[in-house]
């Protein structure tokens, strides 16, 4: 049983970094938004390329 | 003809009887019910976006057809949007609009497609949530005031928002809560990992060691969620003690700290119980109904977005003899102004040059003009009719009648005196139940063993107070509030739902809640050989120059393109003019036929209806030729008014009707809903004086309402409702929202409200009682701890799966696929 004297503080570390990617996630505005992301998937049709007229000459074509 | 009661494709309202318009979506005709809905419904298919249709789950709103002059044309004007705008990297702008008529994912989906097919638009981000839309768009390549056009093409009406703290502070709040929630959600979990092995430990033999080492990890998990999450319940408290009041805070922050340091004390000495696991649960679910709460009032809108859809953005300000746009911030007291016909004053003035008509509604919620002669004065927010009106301003933002009651509203919704009165008496009766049995079991211990006392009295206050308030309300309210917004009523604060199961009357005002609120075309009914489209069409040219409300059911229903010249008003027969080389009259039905040479009295053919005999007002349309056409105006019952009034009435909630409008009107309307009580011609203070005296009479009142002019009713009224479609206003004081707009949810939510109020009684009883009953039993030594741990577990268990009764149940979702979303809403 003394192996959870290591397993305990390793799952702590666990949860921390667990906690770190949420509080990340939430402050970068991951979760303001839960509704209309999925509607994306329902767009089949490519996202309409600008026209190169419309692109500024200092801005570097898409790949 | 079109069948009676078929929706309209776009807007999904009734189309008027013998009104025959299509549009043309994908090579299909599809019937809408005005030309408004006609533009918006093939602008969108035409755009390639037709597949909104099949994915939206609530109809749209019906489309604006009034005619007003280019609201953005001050848009086009790169210096004042440079001002408006934030400046982003490589040129580029950014702006926040916000969009009304914004209802479901589907209408961002609608808006984000819309924007993102112009040429120059390089970001476009839509929250439904918010309503909000960020537009970052490149000026040299496209105008901000085509980017708004195209948006209200779709029928989204953009509403600029020139830089916004309010929606930061939202955001930030539902951040840092989410955040808190995740604190005490991982910690939770944590906690009840090691609190498994304590309990179970003790009957297998655990090492003591090992158990000391698991009480002290349980207590390094718990203190970020006692200090941390559990942070806003303290603050709570703080500010209620400090103004010498119990909320519901000070009971909870009382049962966090006891069980918290009293289980850190234990954890420290080595003996004794710890409640690391009830202190965590405690937090993780009392943060999670305040979260689910936030988002719902969050979504309710606040104060500042209904300014923002009132107020202008911008003015036309005349200097030296030419008008600018200017900002409606620059303005300053003294300036002049121009206002054209239908736009909305920037800033409180008087009338120094015009004849005018304003629609004050907003302000007054009395929807027939009011003339504004030179000298009169205007205000803020409401709408020019009629000429357009040269106007000095006398007060600019911050000082306008407008602003003063946006402030008021502010104010009252920061303060919340109603709700604040009833969660504390709900906080005095959970601490009262808990005192007193702390007390006894005191007492009691003092006889049997005074040195346990102290110590088994702790246990039993840590271990219900929590339990009963961690779980056995806060299940339940999220439960409800869950289940009901799947339902579309929104639950902006949580505490409506104990009024609504106690309430006792319900007020209505008339306008907009049990009626559409509109006055629109019924029917029309051709009398010659005109066609009915082409009649309707002549009458609204006749009626845009009549700023009457009835007037305004024209518009809202006519063609735009045809205009007419030389119009007279009759006072209170009608109007006449010309129209594509016809002289027409529109109005009475003498007046009407009386253009027809020696038809003075007008020939009553079969078939022409009658309107002095006509339940609703007709309203008639003839040439030199004779009698063209009869148009049938009403303001719509919504249709399941009556069944909502008498659900209602089999729950026991009596229905009153406050009106400002006509005697004969509002009885009508009551006897077709089934009504008894009802007051006419009452203006909101009379209103509220009826509330009043329902209230002091001991009754729990409902009242109901959609315009500014119902804010104060709402505010005082024990449970507020607000329509969703309703003023924004009314919106904010309102505890309830009717989001689908709708009244057929209404009986089933104050049904819902009394077994989510039985619920919570049963988890009250259930937990004390076990609490009561187990805790010393186990202190006696009569339950082993694991036992007691089973116990506990099993008894939350009850608790919640008891609240989750309540998410279940008849819920009324709609899917409409592609061919049924012309289906009418109510069936």
């Amino acid at each position: 049983m003394e192996i959870l004297y290591v397993l305990i503080p390793l799952g702590l570390v666990l949860v921390a970094f667990g906690l770190w990617a949420f509080f990340w996630a939430a402050g970068s505005g991951q979760f303001d938004d839960l509704d209309s992301p999925g509607w994306t998937v329902l767009d089949d049709d490519a996202p309409p390329e600008p026209p190169a007229a419309t692109r500024r000459p200092d801005e570097a074509p898409p790949p | 003809m079109t069948a009676a009661g078929t929706p309209c494709f776009h807007c999904g309202e009734p189309i008027p009887r013998g009104l025959v318009i299509h549009a043309r979506i994908s090579g299909r005709d599809e019937p809408v019910c005005c030309h408004g809905c006609k533009a918006v419904a093939e602008f969108i298919t035409g755009a390639g976006l037709g597949d909104y249709y099949r994915y939206r789950d609530t109809s749209s709103s019906r489309a604006d057809e009034t005619p007003r002059p280019d609201r953005w044309a001050a848009y086009d004007r790169p210096e004042l949007v440079e001002r408006l705008t934030r400046a982003e990297p490589n040129g580029a702008r950014s702006i926040t609009v916000l969009l009304e008529g914004l209802r479901c994912a589907a209408c961002s989906w609608l808006a984000d497609k819309a924007l993102s097919l112009q040429s120059g638009v390089l970001d476009v981000s839509v929250n439904p949530a918010t309503a909000r839309a960020r537009l970052v768009w490149d000026p040299a390549k496209v105008r901000l005031g085509d980017l708004l056009r195209v948006l209200e093409h779709v029928g989204l009406r953009p509403h600029p928002l020139a830089g916004e703290p309010s929606e930061q502070v939202a955001l930030l709040e539902r951040r840092t809560a989410l955040k808190r929630l995740a604190v005490a959600g991982f910690g939770n979990m944590q906690v009840m990992m090691f609190a498994v092995p304590l309990y179970f430990g003790e009957a297998g033999g655990m090492d003591p060691a090992m158990r000391e080492y698991m009480r002290l990890v349980s207590m390094l998990v718990s203190i970020p969620v006692a200090l941390y999450a559990g942070w806003p319940f303290y603050q709570g408290a703080w500010h209620a003690l400090r103004a010498r009041s119990i909320s519901m805070d000070v009971p909870v922050s009382l049962g966090i700290v006891l069980a918290f340091v009293a289980s850190v004390w234990n954890a420290l000495r080595g003996q004794g119980e710890v409640y690391f696991d009830s202190v965590t649960m405690f937090v993780f679910f009392l943060g999670l109904g305040r979260y689910i709460e936030m988002i719902a009032r969050h979504r309710a809108g606040s104060v500042a977005d209904a300014l923002a859809r009132l107020a202008p953005v911008t003015a036309r300000r005349l200097r030296g003899g030419t008008a600018e746009d200017v900002q409606a911030v620059e303005l300053a007291v003294g300036d002049e102004l121009l206002v054209r016909t239908g736009e909305v004053f920037a800033a409180d003035g008087v009338v120094i040059e015009g004849d005018g008509r304003v629609d004050e509604s907003m302000l007054t919620g009395e929807s027939a003009a009011i003339a504004k002669p030179p000298g009169a004065l205007v205000h803020q927010g409401t709408q020019n009719l009629a000429a357009p009106l040269k106007v000095r301003v006398a007060a600019v933002a911050g000082h306008t009648v407008l602003s003063g009651i946006v402030a008021l509203l502010e104010r009252a919704q920061a303060e919340r005196p109603r709700l604040a009165k009833a969660a504390d008496r709900a906080a005095a009766w959970f601490l009262s139940r808990i005192l007193v049995g702390a007390a006894i079991v005191f007492a009691v211990w003092w006889y049997v063993d005074p040195s346990r006392a102290f110590s088994a009295t702790l246990a039993v206050l840590v271990v219900t107070c929590p339990c009963a308030l961690s779980l056995a309300t806060p299940t339940a309210l999220a439960a409800a509030t869950a289940a009901l917004a799947r339902r579309g009523v929104l639950v902006a604060h949580t505490d409506a739902i104990e009024a609504l199961s106690k309430a006792t009357h319900v007020l209505w005002d008339k306008t907009g809640t049990l009626t559409k609120g509109l006055v629109r075309v019924e029917e029309v009914r051709p009398l010659a050989e005109l066609p009915a489209a082409q009649a309707l069409a002549w009458a609204g040219a006749l009626e845009q120059m009549s700023e009457h409300p009835i007037g305004r059911a024209f518009l809202a229903s006519g063609q735009p393109a045809a205009a007419a010249s030389g119009v007279e008003v009759h006072a209170g027969r009608g109007l006449e003019g010309r129209v594509e080389g016809h002289r027409l009259r529109i109005g009475t039905r003498a007046f009407a036929a009386e253009l027809q040479a020696g038809q003075a009295d007008g020939s009553r053919s079969a078939g022409v209806p009658d309107g002095d005999a006509a339940e609703e007002s007709w309203v008639y349309l003839g040439s030199e030729q004779g009698l063209l056409a009869a148009f049938r105006l009403t303001d719509p019952l919504r249709p399941e008014a009556r069944d909502c009034v008498t659900g209602l009435a089999t729950l026991g909630l009596r229905s009153e009707i406050v009106s400002g409008d006509e005697a004969a009107t509002v009885a009508r309307v009551a006897a077709r809903c089934g009504i008894d009580a009802h007051a006419a011609r009452l203006a909101p203070a009379d209103k509220l004086a009826r509330l009043k005296h329902l209230q002091d009479a001991g009754t729990v009142v409902v009242a109901i309402g959609d315009g500014i002019n119902d804010a104060p009713l709402l505010r005082g009224a024990d449970v507020a409702i607000a329509m969703g479609r309703g003023s924004a206003l009314a919106q904010t004081s309102a505890d309830l929202i009717l989001v689908r707009d709708s009244l057929e949810d209404l009986p089933h939510t104050a049904q819902l409200a009394r077994r989510t109020q039985r619920v919570i009684r049963q988890n009250l009883a259930w937990s004390i009682a076990y609490n009561l009953a187990a805790l010393p039993l186990a202190a006696l030594g009569f339950v082993p701890p694991w036992l007691a741990a089973i116990g506990m577990s099993l008894s939350s268990v009850v608790v919640v799966l008891n609240a989750m009764r309540l998410s279940r149940g008849p819920t009324i979702r709609r899917r409409p696929e592609w061919p049924a979303a012309r289906q009418p809403e109510v069936a």
